[in-house]
């Protein structure tokens, strides 16, 4: 009986696949993204949010919800970090600051690289 | 009269291998008892009509469709803009869902209400709650199906709900994902449950329903003493004229909705942009999802969304076991505090819709 169903049971759950193994990606160019705005860049397999601050300053986070992983996005009328799906709301530092998220945003390091706008991720 | 007797050789040559004669006593036994709440008797005949027109329109919808994330938005494109009459079947199979479900939640809600689940049905009763699950099932595993950007992201929020649930949630994502995210992989594995697992899954429960249902024939209502009497009706063929005469008007008012309001298709998915504003999940769901919106981060010890998830598993348990809870109907009484709970449930189900559309 186990011969039968425990091959059949492990068909059913996928392989593992290999994360992308790249620690750091190209998330934007400078003129993309001006004050008090953002940007949605492909990070691995997930999806990253770059955000330049009213001050200017470059911030980028993972861009996915902390309460039930709807992409978030950047709202330039109250200069914070939005998810659509259950109103949760984050500051520009990707802290949760209203609705369900119960957690911060993972964040990422961003530093300028001639034009261009590399997000690494941070080491533990 | 050649023609009649000829009839009845095909009969007689039927019966001496099938025993048509048993099946012919089991239609003809039936009865259907008449009161004010006969109308609800319906109910169960015109979700089984829609179910039909879903089979129909879902196989023909087979014969175009390609489920992969690169070509499933466009497969439907195409059904709905190249093949003749190709809006129309979408349309209706989209329709003939909503209307599908919308009759389950009222069959279940009079069949409670009206205690039919007490002894000898409770079998009847759970059969019917696991169909009632599996019609939500066909309806989130069909929403993602077009692979458009609603149906993308009101995915990624209702599987990530089975992954909260404690211990089994990391292996449930996974199940019903394909992978970590919701991607083609997700696309494939919904599309073998909406055409394979829950088609044959939901048949073999409904030969079981209609069968207990069959057997034990319609339940009269507890205080139907009270009730004006009338001689029961004959169930065939008196109220199955009846049905098929529901049946055509449903087909009319269906046709008539897909057509005058034809099932948008929307935007092809995309999986880096963000959800859009305004998002909701099918009107069936609003309930919960609005719920959740209004639940804080933390719950005592827990995190918001567990909360509200355990709470609604337990709700959806405790309706398989309603039979066994409502003591006082197998006795022949109305149970005051379970009608009252009853309506508190249908309160709150419709109070949170009209939230989640409202807010």
């Amino acid at each position: 009986m186990g011969a039968i169903v425990y091959p059949m049971l492990r068909f059913l759950i996928p392989p593992k696949l290999p994360e992308a193994t790249s620690s750091t990606v190209v998330a934007g160019n400078l003129d993309e993204v001006p004050p008090n705005s953002g940007k949605i860049f492909r990070f691995g397999d997930k999806a990253g949010i770059l955000i330049r601050t009213p001050t200017g300053e470059f911030k980028a986070f993972s861009a996915t919800c902390t309460h039930l992983s709807c992409t978030v996005q950047y709202r330039s009328d109250i200069s914070h970090i939005w998810c659509a799906c259950h109103n949760g709301h984050y500051d520009v530092n990707g802290k949760n600051i209203s609705g369900p998220p119960p957690r911060p945003l993972e964040e990422f390091t961003v530093f300028v690289r001639g034009k261009e706008i590399v997000v690494a991720k941070k080491i533990a | 009269m050649k023609i009649d007797n000829r009839l009845r050789q095909i009969y007689q040559w039927l019966d001496e291998r099938t025993d048509l004669k048993k099946v012919q006593a089991l239609l003809l036994h039936k009865t259907v008892p008449q009161h004010k709440h006969t109308v609800w008797y319906y109910l169960g005949g015109m979700t089984l009509f829609l179910f039909t027109v879903q089979v129909v329109t879902g196989i023909l919808l087979l014969l175009y469709y390609r489920p992969s994330a690169e070509q499933a938005f466009e497969s439907v494109q195409f059904i709905m803009t190249e093949v003749k009459f190709g809006w129309l079947v979408r349309s209706i199979h989209s329709w003939s869902a909503n209307l599908m479900i919308f009759t389950v939640f009222l069959h279940l809600f009079s069949v409670f209400f009206l205690k039919a689940y007490r002894k000898p049905r409770e079998l009847t009763w759970i059969s019917g709650a696991f169909l009632f699950f599996i019609s939500l099932g066909f309806g989130f595993t069909g929403y993602l199906l077009p692979w458009n950007k609603l149906a993308y992201f009101a995915t990624k929020v209702g599987t990530e709900i089975a992954g909260v649930i404690p211990l089994i949630g990391g292996f449930l994502l996974d199940f019903l994902r394909g992978g970590t995210e919701v991607s083609g992989a997700t696309l494939t594995r919904f599309f073998a449950f909406h055409v394979a697992v829950l088609p044959m899954t939901v048949t073999l429960i409904l030969v079981l329903h209609l069968y207990l249902v069959q057997k034990h024939g319609m339940s009269r209502p507890l205080n139907d003493s009270t009730l004006r009497p009338l001689p029961d009706m004959p169930f065939f063929p008196n109220f199955f004229l009846r049905d098929v005469l529901g049946w055509t008007l449903a087909l009319g008012i269906l046709v008539a909705l897909a057509s005058i309001f034809p099932w948008e298709l929307g935007e092809k998915a995309d999986p880096l942009a963000p959800a859009p504003a305004g998002i909701k999940p099918e009107w069936y769901f609003v309930f919960m999802f609005q719920t959740l919106k209004f639940l804080p981060a933390k719950i005592l010890f827990m995190e918001g969304e567990l909360a509200g998830i355990l709470f609604f598993t337990v709700l959806f348990i405790l309706l398989i076991f309603v039979p066994f809870l409502d003591k006082k109907a197998n006795l022949g009484v109305s149970s005051k505090p379970f009608v009252t709970v009853g309506w508190m449930v249908v309160a709150f189900i419709l109070i949170m819709t009209l939230l989640g559309y409202l807010l």
